[in-house]
């Protein structure tokens, strides 16, 4: 699905990814760790090519983003769900809005309109359906953000502390979303601080566990 | 042609759903639809002034053309005997359809506003004046003034050319500098609205930057923004230009052929060309929008 191989990426002249290669094989479930700073926001970046990698290649889908036209990166996008880390909305645009966004913009709509109020009430935002992004909370935002991200039921659902700032309650609930999305046969990939969640995550799937250190990725041990 | 009037006007119709992605601007959105109906406005105005202008050039062309006078200074016995020579000459000149000595009182009303209406004209020494009417191509001036000059040395031809043609070609270029006005006018339509659309393109990135990340193609982005600026002009335009079409309308008239101040104006289906103004002022300001944010768009990645 997404392939990197021997990427770097530097910010100016510092180089903060080094010679990094990862696969995130159709059906995986992946986490992504290290301090922070250690570039998990980047390195997701590139996986949806907002970013491109300074050296090294990065493919979505089998194809090379270096050969792709702006058209064909919107095309993949649309088949990969990103939670960005500071959820980024239509400000103008009501919570139910913006969760179609991915819809809207590729002039599909849902089989059934319910759907769309199954998965605001899954993730706890049936009360604020109508409200606009900046009236949420931290932990309401992210959840839209989840929302909105696997709407489309995409290939890939790349997540970036999707649960930052919600209780713990409220994680295992997004965690739920995202096992069965990956039971479907989704790939997910999520990036967190949280040892818990993947703890409780690798009780329910098969999990890897990836880490950022040194500008490296590593495969973390099963001691998690 | 066809097919991209239809793909224009589809895209006109539009997706009302893609329309509210972009947030509303209020105060741009006002001033992008005042200036078009200014400039609707004016541009009926510059149309108004080129047809008028066209008029007066058309009319002072063909109706002084066709039309000449030769005045005869002459002792009083010997006019008449002038009048009947030049009258012979004018008989076997090819080209004058008609020529008449103007009759006494023609004359004295000619000179009424000046004199008075009691003038004894058989006693002053005024010239006579024959009015000579042209026919086909007209004829050949400079050979008639020198067979006058030998056969009747007191006849003058006046055949109106020497003060005409600078008024008609004054007249035609009013005319063309009224087409510079229109096509200026909508350049400067053309660049207000490449204004008004790169910076409301600006303030709105983030909203760019959150529908690219949905997946939403470039084409698509744009004409959220095109469809906008391209109602907003044609709505705008249409007022302007009902409001320049009514204030053409008003104005007052003479009811003189000719008069190029009080004539300024449309007649009868030359009120259809006002018609072509709100339609393209919405395709400036769609070629405007589409080129600018396909040039912002392709800039940011
Ligand atoms: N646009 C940018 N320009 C310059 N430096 C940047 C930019 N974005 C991120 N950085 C730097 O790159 C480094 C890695 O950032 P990144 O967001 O990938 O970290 P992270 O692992 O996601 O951290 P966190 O866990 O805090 O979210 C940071 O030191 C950050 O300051
Ligand atoms: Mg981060």
């Amino acid at each position: 699905m997404i392939e990197l191989e021997q990427v770097s990426y530097g910010y100016g002249g510092s180089t903060l990814l080094s010679d990094i290669s990862m696969k995130l094989a159709p059906g995986s479930f992946h986490f992504l760790t290290g301090p922070s700073g250690a570039g998990k926001t980047t390195l997701i970046k590139l996986c949806y090519a907002e970013l491109t990698a300074t050296r090294g290649r990065v493919s979505l889908f089998d194809q090379d983003t270096q050969q792709m036209s702006r058209d064909d990166v919107a095309r993949a996008r649309r088949r990969i769900g990103v939670v960005h880390q500071d959820c980024q909305f239509l400000d103008h645009l009501n919570v139910a809005e913006n969760v179609s966004l991915p819809l809207t913009v590729s002039g599909r709509s849902l089989e059934h309109p319910s759907e769309l109020d199954d998965l605001l009430a899954w993730v706890g935002l049936t009360p604020q359906r109508d409200a606009k992004p900046p009236e949420l909370s931290g932990g309401e935002r992210q959840r839209a953000a989840l929302a909105r991200a696997v709407v489309m039921s995409p290939d890939v659902i790349l997540a970036d502390e999707p649960t930052g700032n919600v209780d713990w309650d409220m994680s295992l609930r997004l965690l739920r979303l995202l096992v069965e999305l990956n039971k479907m046969g989704k790939t997910v990939l999520i990036a967190t601080h949280d040892m818990n969640l993947i703890r409780s995550a690798k009780a329910q799937i098969q999990a890897r566990v990836l880490r950022i250190s040194n500008k490296q990725l590593h495969q973390a041990g099963a001691d998690l | 042609m066809n097919a991209r009037l239809g793909s224009f006007l589809r895209f006109l119709a539009g997706d009302a759903q893609a329309d509210r992605l972009v947030p509303p601007t209020g105060y741009t959105a006002r001033l992008t639809v005042f200036a078009a109906a200014s400039m609707a406005f004016l541009a009926v105005f510059a149309l108004a002034l080129s047809l008028a202008t066209g008029r007066v050039a058309d009319r002072w062309g063909e109706a002084l053309a066709k039309s000449s006078t030769i005045r005869i200074n002459a002792p009083v016995d010997q006019m008449d005997a002038q009048v009947l020579t030049v009258m012979d000459i004018l008989a076997t000149t090819p080209g004058i359809g008609n020529a008449r000595p103007l009759s006494d009182d023609e004359q004295r009303a000619l000179l009424a506003p000046w004199f008075g209406p009691d003038l004894p004209l058989d006693q002053l020494p005024i010239p006579r004046l024959i009015e000579v009417i042209e026919e086909g191509d007209g004829f050949d001036a400079e050979g008639l003034r020198a067979r006058l000059a030998g056969e009747a040395p007191g006849a003058i031809l006046d055949d109106h050319t020497r003060w005409r043609e600078p008024l008609v070609r004054a007249a035609k270029r009013l005319r063309a500098l009224g087409f510079v006005s229109i096509v200026l006018i909508g350049a400067l339509a053309g660049v207000v609205i490449t204004l008004a659309a790169s910076a409301a393109l600006a303030a709105n990135e983030q909203v760019i930057r959150v529908l690219r990340l949905v997946g939403a193609q470039d084409s698509y982005i744009a004409n959220a923004f095109v469809r906008r600026y391209t109602l907003r002009a044609l709505g705008g335009a249409s007022v302007g230009t009902v409001l320049g079409a009514l204030a053409v309308f008003l104005m007052p008239s003479s009811g003189e052929q000719g008069n190029f101040l009080t004539d300024l104006g449309f007649e009868g289906w030359q009120w259809l060309w006002p018609l072509l103004i709100p339609p393209l002022a919405a395709l400036v300001a769609f070629a405007a929008t589409r080129q600018t944010a396909r040039t912002v768009l392709q800039e940011k990645r």
